[in-house]
């Protein structure tokens, strides 16, 4: 929405550095972070995270941009992959002249070639029967990958190894930091592409056949025409995507293309937001640091990705980039400090629901699946309880319904100091806009 | 050998339809891709199990249905209808990260195994013996309830007021909601009935089949394919499809030449090594469970209304 | 400015995460740390917590007895969810916390991934070099064309179980048709293959009337196979189905009347005895495996006894386990080092005494164990049958023991030790 409004206004010296004031920060930033988080395990999580960040952008050009719900994406990503293992592994062998660095490019004209085949046939439907052709060709794909076994190894894939290619300025790709700066160019370069597609007629008129088909028909332009052409450059980017996840793991197998795979971008999308350019970006990293994370932390992980997943559909359908834009007015106006006393004083109410249903879920999880091997005692947060006692069961009870009392108390205090917060900002906003 | 492959056919599809016709008629009414529709058929198993190991199958055959739809009902009622507003993308997510909270819980309570669920010694005996194969009994029971209530639903549908409605609501949704009737009422009964539909699926299916928490995702996406295929808001569409698939399902198995044989009939010569060569060797059973989706993406290129459908999806 | 809002908001996220990860793993020093990699999570769970189970009580019985070269052994467990993707995360993971000695069994796919991941690793990360001990995949490829310096595998692999297999065929005369069904991947070809060819090597006059592969864990209902094996008129079934896939095709068996005797890989995993039991297949189902509950040594008995007194009644599944652990800390403490690197010699050749009192070694041309085979039939307890599987109330009974100088299988592995 900022982004938007940025572009809409007239040229001005100021402008031009918040135009391109982010893409050199976000440089800075990719270039930073491994200086903070050195493990290896953080390395490879980042690297993870540009990666997913290119494929859900790629989604959310179908998606957000153009209305289209696919259940098949993984499809161009897996098929992308798997191109780029192959090329690794016949330039290594031939000894062919060709740097690794250029591999996703491989990656993305497989996914190209695939979503100009797969969207000639599917994009000529929108809507709901666009969804299960999606559906449908990802399902068949899935299962020829495990028919096939010449192009996708089965079960154990095909592996490669990206230190077998042509050496540049005695870079060999080895250590992890060197991938995650190459995952972290190609990363920037493809989000700029995608920022840039949405600027361009092509871009716009996307939304146009998004939210009015029937108009979009009525001007002149082929609705077909859009979304095939959308749905190509989408199975390119994903197909791009494909090839860093097969430089940074040296493998891909049939997981890529499948139905899990296409249900995590997604995820990835929507949790993010799909109504906004960064808002897949967001997705992308908050569900790669739960999948890579929250396995470690608790043996009922699934359950919290569910329930994380189920309340931000029902309560922040925009997404994060949905939550944080909400706060955008606010901001502008300089009113933020404004609603930091009512968050604050939220944050108790919230600190109890979280704490009782955490407390709650492993109690249980303690009790049901563990007791019965590992006896009652479970470990908390440094605190040991008993699981067949009434303690914990009662405290997150009452955390629970004090939380919720609480906050039901609260709401109208913050939601009044929002408003407040927020009318001159919105005010203002109008004048500066005009 | 050909008989009991119809046999077994007729009782998958069967046993498809009982789980498609829920979902065709949420999918039609209420626009919801209901992804947590096979885990009401889970619900459906364990609670079956639960409730025959504490008291007896036949009271569960009635108790766990009523329960599983009342769950149904509830997530409508409190969950479905918030997300109802943000559109059926937020509503079919909603449903997909029910599926994964629902899989989770079942794990919890039950455990990872699979559990002990017996067919009910009264059923627990074989059939009829043909060709020295018997068909156990218990598959003919699930063949009768399956039938019994699609001649339920039938009736219901065409011969009363509430079928009316229904129909109604699946061909011109709209127009219903124009007349008066309280439809968020409708989809609440219509999603309670749907879970309760596969809720009965569980039960019964639960004995024959392994009641375990994977049961419900491998089901899963085959149910779309029925509604789809056979036709948005069309009932009998979904009957034909589920009695087809499941045939299908069933014959290819019984079919072992392989693509290479076939055109070597022909008197195709066999390509050179590589990429081909796999094809080449795979035999019909290998590709029996693609051939769905295959159904799927031609109808809908060909025929978006789906085979009996009235409107395209 | 509501771009350096978003930029903070981005960094801060970024930074909350990943700042668990920057501390470094755990805290105390002097422990040697073991990963278990194996998935937690999912339809394979029960069989990774199980497995934890069994390396958890192996740590405690090593560190009861003095520990290694005066070290306490520690676990890590890590869920892989049995992709290789996450299983190359998840060694990442434990290589951080100070892990260098990796082990997983799961899912031929993710143990393909581990060897590739440690030759990666060990070779641009030399002085840090990690070992991978694998003690449930058994696709041969990993001791043959795959075999790397840094893996070893204590399962016999499925070669090596269908040699000692065929082996016990050959005494029986009255098996005359055999019928193939395995699931259509990697492990499934090759049992089918090995079958084919031990088969008429051994027992030319057996004809093999099926030899069906289905996809894996996709089927509901086997009914359709069922008959199809009926019509072929089989009087006995080889299969390396596991999961539910062993578990639906015996119900559908049972169900339909199927009289023939069932030789499988894995007919003793997660929920193999339940569905046996509850279809009543009784003295017809026989697993191949390494070794069972049921096997009368005094010692094995005891160790039975005290694991299902610690595990809530469920069974030693893995005897592969206690050997693996009990021949590593032999080769450390041998070696008087905890560097992989130097004990990875002692490893290689190891001769060993199993519970069961037999002899077995670890081959070092191929780092394959060798051990006596044993071939098992599920019935009810009673008498000399001490243990019951799955609260059944049946266990196994060993029907046949195949020395180890029968299972031997060549290799074609060419071992290089790195430079």
């Amino acid at each position: 929405m900022s982004t938007n409004a940025m572009a809409t206004t007239t040229s001005q010296p100021l402008d031009l550095l918040k135009r391109y004031g982010i893409w050199i920060a976000a440089a800075v930033l990719i270039v930073v972070l491994p200086k903070i988080f050195t493990s290896g395990a953080a390395l490879t999580t980042m690297s993870l995270m540009g990666i997913m960040i290119v494929f859900s952008l790629s989604y959310n050009m179908l998606l957000g941009q153009t209305g289209m719900l696919s259940f098949g994406h993984a499809v161009y990503y897996g098929l992308g992959g798997f191109l780029a293992v192959h090329a690794m592994n016949m330039i290594a062998a031939d000894k062919l002249p060709i740097p690794l660095p250029v591999i996703p490019l491989a990656g993305g004209f497989m996914g190209l070639l695939f979503g100009i085949i797969f969207g000639a046939v599917s994009t000529r439907r929108a809507g709901t029967a666009f969804a299960m052709i999606s559906l449908g060709l990802g399902e068949l794909i899935a299962s020829l990958s495990l028919i096939l076994r010449g192009f996708f190894g089965g079960e154990e894939g095909i592996t490669a190894n990206r230190t077998k290619m042509l050496t540049l300025f005695g870079v060999r790709f080895g250590p992890q930091i060197e991938v995650y700066y190459l995952i972290g160019a190609w990363c920037l370069v493809c989000v700029a592409l995608m920022y840039a597609f949405t600027r361009t007629p092509l871009g716009r008129m996307c939304n146009a056949v998004r939210d009015n088909p029937e108009r979009a028909e009525f001007i002149g332009y082929s609705t077909q025409m859009v979304r095939f052409i959308t749905f190509s450059l989408a199975g390119f980017f994903a197909g791009i995507a494909g090839g860093l996840a097969a430089i940074n793991f040296e493998l891909m197998n049939a997981v890529n293309v499948s139905g899990a795979q296409s249900g995590v971008v997604l995820l990835m999308a929507y949790i993010g937001g799909v109504g906004h350019f960064f808002g897949p970006i967001l997705g992308a990293i908050l569900v790669v640091l739960l999948q890579v994370m929250l396995s470690d932390v608790t043996g009922a992980w699934m359950l919290y990705f569910g329930l994380i997943f189920i309340l931000m559909v029902m309560y922040a359908p925009g997404g994060l980039a949905g939550l944080v834009m909400l706060h955008a007015p606010l901001w502008r106006n300089n009113t933020l400090h404004h609603v930091l006393p009512a968050y604050a004083l939220m944050a108790g109410p919230a600190f109890l629901l979280l704490g009782g249903t955490v407390l709650l879920i492993e109690t249980a999880h303690h009790q049901l699946v563990r007791a019965a091997t590992e006896g009652p005692a479970m470990h908390f947060f440094g605190l040991t309880l008993q699981s067949n006692s009434v303690i914990p069961w009662a405290t997150a009870l009452i955390a629970i319904a004090v939380g919720l009392l609480l906050g039901r108390r609260f709401a109208p205090r913050l939601v009044e100091a929002f408003h407040e917060a927020s009318s001159p900002a919105a005010q203002l906003g109008r004048i500066g806009g005009a | 050998m050909v008989i009991f492959s119809t046999l077994n056919g007729v009782l998958y599809g069967m046993l498809l339809f009982l789980l498609a016709s829920g979902l065709t008629l949420i999918f039609s009414m209420m626009g919801v891709l209901n992804f947590a529709h096979a885990s009401f058929y889970m619900l459906g198993a364990y609670f079956g199990f639960q409730i025959s190991q504490w008291l007896d199958f036949w009271l569960a055959l009635i108790v766990a249905p009523v329960l599983v739809g009342l769950i149904g009902a509830g997530v409508e009622r409190w969950g479905l209808r918030t997300v109802h507003r943000w559109g059926h993308v937020a509503e079919l997510l909603f449903t997909f990260g029910l599926a994964f909270v629902i899989e989770e819980l079942v794990q919890m309570i039950w455990g990872k195994l699979p559990v002990d669920y017996r067919v009910p010694p009264a059923l627990d005996f074989p059939a009829f013996t043909l060709f020295e194969t018997t068909y156990p009994a218990f598959r003919m029971f699930m063949l009768l309830i399956s039938v019994a209530i699609f001649l339920v639903l039938l009736l219901i549908l065409t011969r009363s007021r509430v079928g009316l409605i229904i129909q109604a609501s699946l061909s011109h949704p709209h127009m219903v909601a124009a007349l008066g009737h309280d439809v968020p009422k409708v989809f609440m009964a219509v999603f309670g009935v749907g879970s309760a539909l596969a809720g009965i699926a569980g039960v019964i299916a639960g004995p024959a089949l392994v009641t375990q928490p994977s049961m419900a995702h491998v089901l899963g996406p085959i149910l779309f394919v029925v509604v789809v295929f056979g036709g948005l808001g069309s009932l009998s569409g979904a009957f034909i499809a589920s009695l087809l698939i499941g045939l299908i399902q069933t014959f290819a198995i019984a079919i072992n030449y392989s693509l290479g044989d076939v055109l070597m009939a022909l008197g195709v010569t066999r390509p050179i090594q590589g990429l081909l060569n796999d094809l080449w060797q795979v035999t019909v059973a290998q590709v029996g469970p693609v051939i769905p989706y295959l159904m799927l993406v031609l109808i809908l290129i060909f025929r978006p209304t789906g085979l009996m459908g009235t409107r395209e999806t | 400015m509501p771009i350096r809002f978003r930029t903070g908001l981005a960094a801060a996220a970024l930074a909350a995460g990943l700042a668990v990860m920057a501390a470094p793993g755990g805290g105390a020093w002097a422990q040697v740390k073991i990963a278990f990699i194996d998935p937690l999570s999912g339809a394979m769970a029960p069989i990774g917590e199980h497995g934890v189970k069994h390396f958890q009580y192996m740590v405690d019985k090593i560190n009861a007895a003095g520990g290694v070269n005066g070290q306490k052994m520690e676990l890590l467990t890590y869920d892989n969810k049995l992709s290789p993707q996450e299983t190359v995360i998840a060694a990442q993971k434990a290589i951080d916390a100070g892990a260098r000695i990796l082990t997983l069994g799961n899912g031929s796919g993710a143990a393909a991934a581990m060897i590739d991941f440690v030759n990666k690793h060990n070779d641009r990360n030399p002085g840090k070099e990690v070992i991978y001990l694998n003690y449930a995949a058994v696709d041969p490829a990993f001791t043959n064309e795959k075999c790397s310096y840094w893996h070893f595998r204590w399962d016999a692999h499925s070669d090596i179980k269908m040699q000692a297999l065929t082996s016990y065929i050959k005494t029986k005369p009255n098996i005359k048709k055999i019928y193939l069904i395995n699931q259509d991947y990697s492990f499934g070809h090759a049992v089918r293959k090995s079958a084919n060819e031990m088969l008429k090597a051994k027992r030319p006059d057996i004809q093999i009337v099926g030899d069906e592969l289905h996809p894996l864990a996709k089927i509901t209902d086997f009914a359709p196979y069922v008959a199809k094996i009926k019509a072929s008129g089989a009087d006995t079934v080889i299969t390396g189905n596991w999961g539910s896939d062993i578990a639906l095709l015996l119900k559908a068996a049972a169900d339909a009347g199927l009289q023939v005797d069932w030789f499988t890989y894995y007919g003793g995993g997660a929920g193999g005895p339940t569905a046996i039991k509850q279809t009543g297949l009784k003295d017809r189902v026989y697993q191949i495996t390494e070794g069972h509950a049921n096997i009368n040594t005094p010692e094995n008995i005891a160790w039975e006894d005290d694991f299902r007194k610690k595990s809530g009644g469920q069974g030693w599944w893995y005897p592969r386990v206690r050997n693996q652990m009990q021949m590593l800390a032999r080769a450390m403490n041998e070696a008087k080092s905890n560097d992989p690197k130097v004990f990875v010699e002692k490893l290689r050749g190891m001769r060993f005494k199993t519970i069961y009192n037999a002899d077995a070694y670890m081959r070092a041309e191929d780092h394959q164990f060798f051990q006596d085979m044993y071939i098992s039939v599920l019935t009810p307890v009673s008498g000399d049958l001490k243990f019951d599987e799955e609260g059944t109330g049946w266990g196994w009974k060993t029907t046949a023991v195949v020395p180890m100088a029968e299972t031997d299988v060549a290799t074609t592995c060419k071992m290089a030790k790195p430079s």
